[in-house]
């Protein structure tokens, strides 16, 4: 454990080492001037690689792990197809909803290998292709690849370009062969596509949007060549097309009218049967196509289900000569009949989910479903053929907090009595996926984590008598022997055994996984939001997941019809007087995705994961703002702004709502309007006077606006400085102890607009329409501080706020290439607090309030470099207290998180800096930014899909913790200017205790010795 | 006679003083043994003593006098030390220039004893006293001034603001792009 020793301002040290430097460059510079000069290059050079060697995070190949760690998911599976073979490894290839194939293990759910696709890739489908290829159709039916399925590289990628949108289907026919070349169908884009399983090669291709076809289904005839492609012109016209596998030559065309109209659910029912909805929903109308003859029946749903309300949807399930219709909260499984006839086999509640047929011998099919008994889960496999009988019947005990069974995928297999058993894989609501097996849960995958929303941290209970959770705790002979094994990989002395030990030792030390808090600050719990509004409480140690919440206020229910999670803030942070409660986090969702939807609060305990209490459907939110005042028991006031701007405090009690009536005059916020390119400002004007209004809600006053000319300006990125962040100094110390005055407020806005054309992606506009501007705005009084325009740049503009300065970074069309650009801010009214004397004695208003009412003089400084890397995600790290250096922390399109010095985007940059410039460690200008592979923080591994990399300090001043999300989650410790206030962790005191107790012992018998000696010299 | 009045203490019965430096005979109570006459010798010493100890002053002053100015040779080597020394903050300019500071505040602080042993009635010490007090406070300032040189006085304004926090603001603002 690394322990504090002092806590050293950094940029005397650092200083103090550069001066160090150049001293010796200057005594090396006293020789003969040819010798000089080559000494004077030699020492710039080591400057430069030491001023490197000083910013670089990079760590040995046995530190991985050691304060990092990384966690692979894959998301919500939508499709998954079993690959059990008798012999070799079994393993399911799965799709999921957050563009993610991946093939993973059935023995342990461990991933084999996993492919994500871009953020607009989603996949429409995936099959097993004759043993060897997965084939995946993706971005609505734009892209066929085929993947090797042992190890997931790709063998062909095929580019499907449609004329129009359409559905997308993939069809993998087992027996169509053109010279002995299988064939892949597809369908995308009103196309319907013959390739080859061997290149990818497009055979045939058949557009069918220029008949104005809407193809619902595409199908193979059993046992032929013959696809039918079925679909409605209009909303009345059936047609059916027969076409020929081999060429794709049209055989048969036949079209029919349903004067009822169809709506665009459309089911399969066995080889021959389409079902599908009449335009109002409420008439099933069977659609016969057997050997190109159509016949069309219909049925009222109601003669069927009897009585029902609401939306009628048909379940897109195979299941043989059934299909699923969902009612009214029911599901009710419908079967044809040979004649064409519809019989409801059973009705179940809408909480169950209902898996596709699967062959599983000579003509049988098994249908599984699930459905929830209490707080059991209850798994029958049923025979397809004939509802009545089961294969199968297990009651598996499943975790409350998964929620219900959204998916299930069943596989069947020979038990050792020749008969057929069945596993199932499911998916939860909180989208966690399970395998069950014998009525136990063989494996589960917290996959819910592959789509985090947001990220907060809190603090772990402190350490005293019946708080500590640890059961990893170590008594004094394993601290002894720990000790002493590590002294031995000191000396050399270790064997590779342990060595092994060591390094095992290192990386499972229960002080990192402790459930309490710890003197630096790296123990936290990160509470993480999924978009399945499950609530995780993550360990900063190890990463396990302490609690789990399924938010129960955040369910689906009937007044609530499609719930999401937005935010979740700090609610409530206890320290002194507060200590004894435990800290809540405040979780803000919504009714349904529109921004008027009705809120919904919940608050959540974060050391025992349970909700504390929940408000709503309470008003719209559109807008949480923390206040800077927390109430008697440290609840943080929260600011809740609805659609019509108005205010509504948060905790509502009479102790807050003193405390804000107090405050509320030097309250203000902002709204950016993107659609319309508006920024308006508003303060509170008093309470609200609608008629079901209450004391907290509050009116807005109009204070301010900032207009963009809409054809040629649009919002398209912004930042603002963290509310956390703590500021050291104000004074920036320049050469030659020049003084200078950071203008820091937490008040100020950077927005960055683009020329319509230029916010779209990179060649969407010509370098001269493009045109970015930023702009720095006072969020009180709307004043704009800052203009700048960057002709021929365009967005994706990401941008991060610090201190005094803004980093952004654009496309610059011209050079093309990505740049990178800094703006630092200087408050020009403070320059003249020069006069030492005056300083001596205080007698300054450097630390007098201010107010932005003043009117401060504001001079920014700015230089732009080119960057190699796009981006995704750009932070910046945060200290305790802002003592320590800062590195931008940059989210590459390689999904790995690079650490960037802030002194490289320094505006003082020049070509050729003055020898002080240098030693106060200014960098000699570049065109472009270094990308220095040692600053990886992510090392070898890659945080696929990532999103955000968000920072938290730790208590330690020198180190900051870091969390990246994507589908994956990553977190690692980095001190930007190294741990100079801590001993490593690998330090040996077991090496400190020894040299101690020698030097002792040897001051000891030195001191016998030279007694004896000097007794023998006086008898002498 | 120090010497002898030490011995002189607790637990001794008697002692007999071999020294007698009083020149007066009244101060003796034990008369002169016969045929001594110690008029004559005592003028025989003094004319001799008289002219051993004006030497002696002599050489007294011009000791202190050289004591005196001793400091202004340490102060050319110091000056000579801190140019080698260069101005940048490292070990060796840091450890020259403290020592640089220390020697003159040390050597201010023992003045009386560097001049105790030219101390006489007849030696006028106030003028190498001032000197030596002089040219250690020139070296002091030469110290002092190479500190300022390698920036660690405060002499500055940012030395006196690098760890003023930033003010606090009077008001309070948020928001951003609405939740969507």
């Amino acid at each position: 454990m690394p322990t504090p020793i002092i806590s050293l301002p950094l940029s005397l040290s650092l200083r103090t080492q550069i001066r160090q430097f150049s001293a010796s460059q200057e005594i090396e510079g006293a020789r003969s001037p040819p010798q000089a000069m080559a000494a004077r290059v030699l020492s710039f050079y080591l400057l430069l690689f030491l001023s490197i060697a000083q910013l670089g995070v990079s760590l040995y190949e046995d530190q991985v792990g050691l304060m990092d760690w990384h966690q692979r998911y894959i998301g919500k599976v939508k499709h998954a197809v079993f690959h059990t073979q008798r012999s070799g490894r079994k393993r399911v290839m799965v799709s999921t909803e957050q563009n993610v194939i991946a093939s993973l293990d059935l023995r342990h759910g461990d991933i084999f290998w996993r492919r994500v696709l871009g953020a607009n890739d989603s996949v429409d489908g995936i099959e097993l292709a004759f043993g060897k290829y997965v084939i995946s159709l993706s971005s609505a039916g734009g892209t066929l690849r085929a993947w090797n399925l042992p190890d997931g590289q790709m063998v062909w990628e095929t580019s499907l370009q449609g004329s129009k949108p359409s559905k997308a289907f993939l069809l993998v026919p087992t027996n169509l062969k053109v010279d002995k070349d299988n064939l892949v169908l597809a369908f995308g884009g009103g196309c319907l596509v013959a390739v080859s399983s061997i290149d990818g090669e497009m055979l045939w291709k058949k557009d069918f949007a220029a008949e104005s076809l809407e193809v619902q289904q595409v199908v193979q005839s059993p046992g032929s060549d013959v696809i039918y492609v079925l679909g409605f012109v209009g909303s009345t016209q059936f047609d059916i097309y027969q076409i020929n596998g081999k060429n794709g030559e049209v055989i048969h065309h036949e079209t029919s009218n349903y004067a009822g109209g169809f709506s665009r659910n459309t089911l399969i029912v066995s080889d021959d049967v389409l079902v599908a909805l009449d335009v109002t929903g409420s008439i099933l109308i069977t659609v016969n196509f057997q050997g190109g003859k159509v016949r069309i029946d219909d049925k009222p749903i109601s003669d069927l289900v009897g009585y029902y309300s609401g939306q009628v949807e048909l379940l897109a399930l195979r299941l043989g000569r059934m299909f699923a219709l969902k009612a009214h909260q029911h599901i009710a499984l419908i079967s044809v009949t040979n004649e064409g006839k519809l019989e409801v086999a059973e009705k179940v509640n809408s909480a169950a989910a209902i898996s596709d047929a699967l062959p599983f011998s000579e003509g049988q099919l098994a249908v599984a479903r699930v459905h929830h008994e209490d707080n059991k889960v209850q798994l029958t496999v049923k025979l397809g053929n004939d509802w009545s009988t089961n294969l199968l019947d297990e009651t598996v005990k499943i975790d409350g907090q998964r929620g219900l069974v959204q998916k299930v995928f069943i596989n069947n297999y020979i038990r050792t009595d020749r008969s057929h058993g069945f596993r199932a894989l499911v998916v939860m609501e909180d989208h966690s996926l399970l395998l069950v097996q014998q009525g136990e849960i063989v494996w589960t995958r917290e996959d819910g984590l592959a789509s985090v929303l947001d990220v907060t941290t809190t603090e772990l209970p402190v350490e005293k008598d019946g708080v500590s959770v640890s059961k990893v705790e170590q008594n004094l002979f394993d601290w002894l022997k720990g000790h002493v094994l590590k002294l031995k990989g000191t000396l050399m002395l270790a064997t590779p055994d342990d060595m092994v030990a060591i390094q095992a030792m290192r990386l499972k030390s229960s002080e990192k996984s402790k459930m309490t808090r710890d003197h630096n600050g790296f123990r936290k719990l990160l509470i993480v939001l999924t978009q399945a509004r499950k609530l995780y409480a993550l360990h900063t140690g190890d990463g396990r997941i302490i609690w789990s919440l399924l938010i129960g206020s955040l369910r689906k229910s009937d007044a609530c019809g499609h719930p999401v999670g937005l935010r979740v803030y700090p609610w409530q942070v206890p320290h002194h007087h507060a200590m004894d409660e435990n800290p809540s986090v405040l979780v803000v969702g919504r009714c349904q995705l529109s921004q008027d939807a009705p809120g919904i609060l919940s608050f959540v305990d974060a050391y025992t994961g349970s909700e504390i209490e929940s408000s709503g459907p309470v008003h719209d939110v559109l807008q949480v703002i923390p206040l800077p005042f927390t109430d008697s028991t440290e609840q943080r006031l929260h600011l809740l702004i609805d659609t019509k701007q108005r205010g509504h405090l948060y905790p509502r009690s009479r102790e807050a709502l003193g405390i804000f009536q107090q405050k509320s005059s030097n309250i203000y916020w902002y709204s950016i309007e993107t659609g319309n390119g508006i920024i308006r400002g508003y303060a509170i004007k008093g309470s609200c006077i609608h008629e079901d209004s209450d004391d907290f809600c509050f009116e807005p006053r109009d204070l301010w606006s900032v207009v963009f000319p809409g054809e040629s300006e649009k919002i398209i990125s912004m930042a603002t400085p963290k509310l956390n962040e703590v500021v050291h100094t104000q004074a920036k110390v320049m050469v030659e102890q020049d003084l200078m005055y950071k203008y820091i407020s937490k008040n100020l806005l950077f927005v960055a607009t683009a020329s319509p054309k230029a916010s779209h992606g990179i060649g969407s506009a010509t370098p001269e329409e493009a045109s970015l501007v930023v702009y720095l705005i006072d969020t009180v009084t709307g004043r704009v501080f800052y203009r700048m325009t960057h002709q021929g740049c365009q967005a994706p503009v990401h941008a991060v706020f610090s201190e005094n300065w803004v980093i952004y970074h654009y496309f610059n069309l011209r050079a093309h290439r990505y740049e990178m650009s800094v703006i630092e801010i200087y408050d020009q009214s403070r320059a003249d607090n020069k006069d030492v004397l005056k300083l001596v004695v205080g007698k300054h208003n450097l630390t007098v309030p201010t107010s932005s009412y003043s009117r401060p003089e504001i001079v920014a400084k700015s230089q732009s470099y080119f960057f190699t890397h796009s981006v995704k995600a750009i932070t910046v790290t945060l200290t305790a207290k802002g003592i320590t250096s800062k590195q931008m922390l940059i989210g590459t399109i390689g999904d790995q998180v690079l650490a960037l010095d802030k002194r490289y985007l320094d505006p003082r940059r020049s070509l050729n800096p003055s020898q002080a410039e240098k030693e106060e460690g200014v960098i000699p200008l570049t065109d472009s930014l270094p990308v220095i592979p040692q600053s990886y923080l992510t090392h070898a591994l890659k945080v696929e899909g990532l999103r955000d990399v968000i920072t938290v300090p730790a208590k330690l001043e020198s180190t900051t913790l870091v969390f990246a999300y994507g589908v994956d989650l990553f977190f690692t410790r980095l001190a930007p200017s190294r741990t100079y206030d801590s001993l490593t962790e690998d330090f040996s005191y077991a090496l400190l205790l020894l040299t101690i107790v020698a030097l002792v012992a040897a001051i000891v018998v030195t001191w016998i010795w030279s007694e004896r000696k000097e007794l023998q010299e006086k008898w002498r | 006679m120090e010497k002898g009045k030490g011995v002189i203490g607790f637990g001794r019965r008697w002692a007999v003083e071999f020294t007698d430096s009083s020149a007066s005979p009244s101060s003796r109570d034990i008369s002169d043994p016969p045929g001594f006459i110690r008029a004559s010798q005592d003028q025989d010493d003094s004319s001799i003593s008289r002219q051993k100890k004006d030497a002696e002053a002599n050489w007294k002053s011009q000791k202190a006098w050289e004591v005196a100015q001793a400091p202004f040779k340490n102060l050319m080597m110091m000056g000579f030390m801190m140019w080698m020394a260069g101005s940048t903050v490292h070990l060796f300019s840091i450890g020259i220039t403290f020592s640089a500071v220390w020697q003159p505040i040390s050597a201010l602080q023992g003045v009386g004893k560097v001049f105790e042993p030219y101390k006489d009635s007849k030696v006028d010490l106030l003028g190498p006293k001032l000197l030596f007090i002089a040219l250690n406070l020139g070296g002091l300032a030469l110290g002092v001034w190479k500190l300022n040189t390698l920036g660690l006085l405060p002499t500055h304004a940012s030395d006196w603001v690098s760890s003023l926090s930033p003010p606090q603001e009077v008001e309070y603002s948020g928001g951003g792009i609405p939740f969507h």
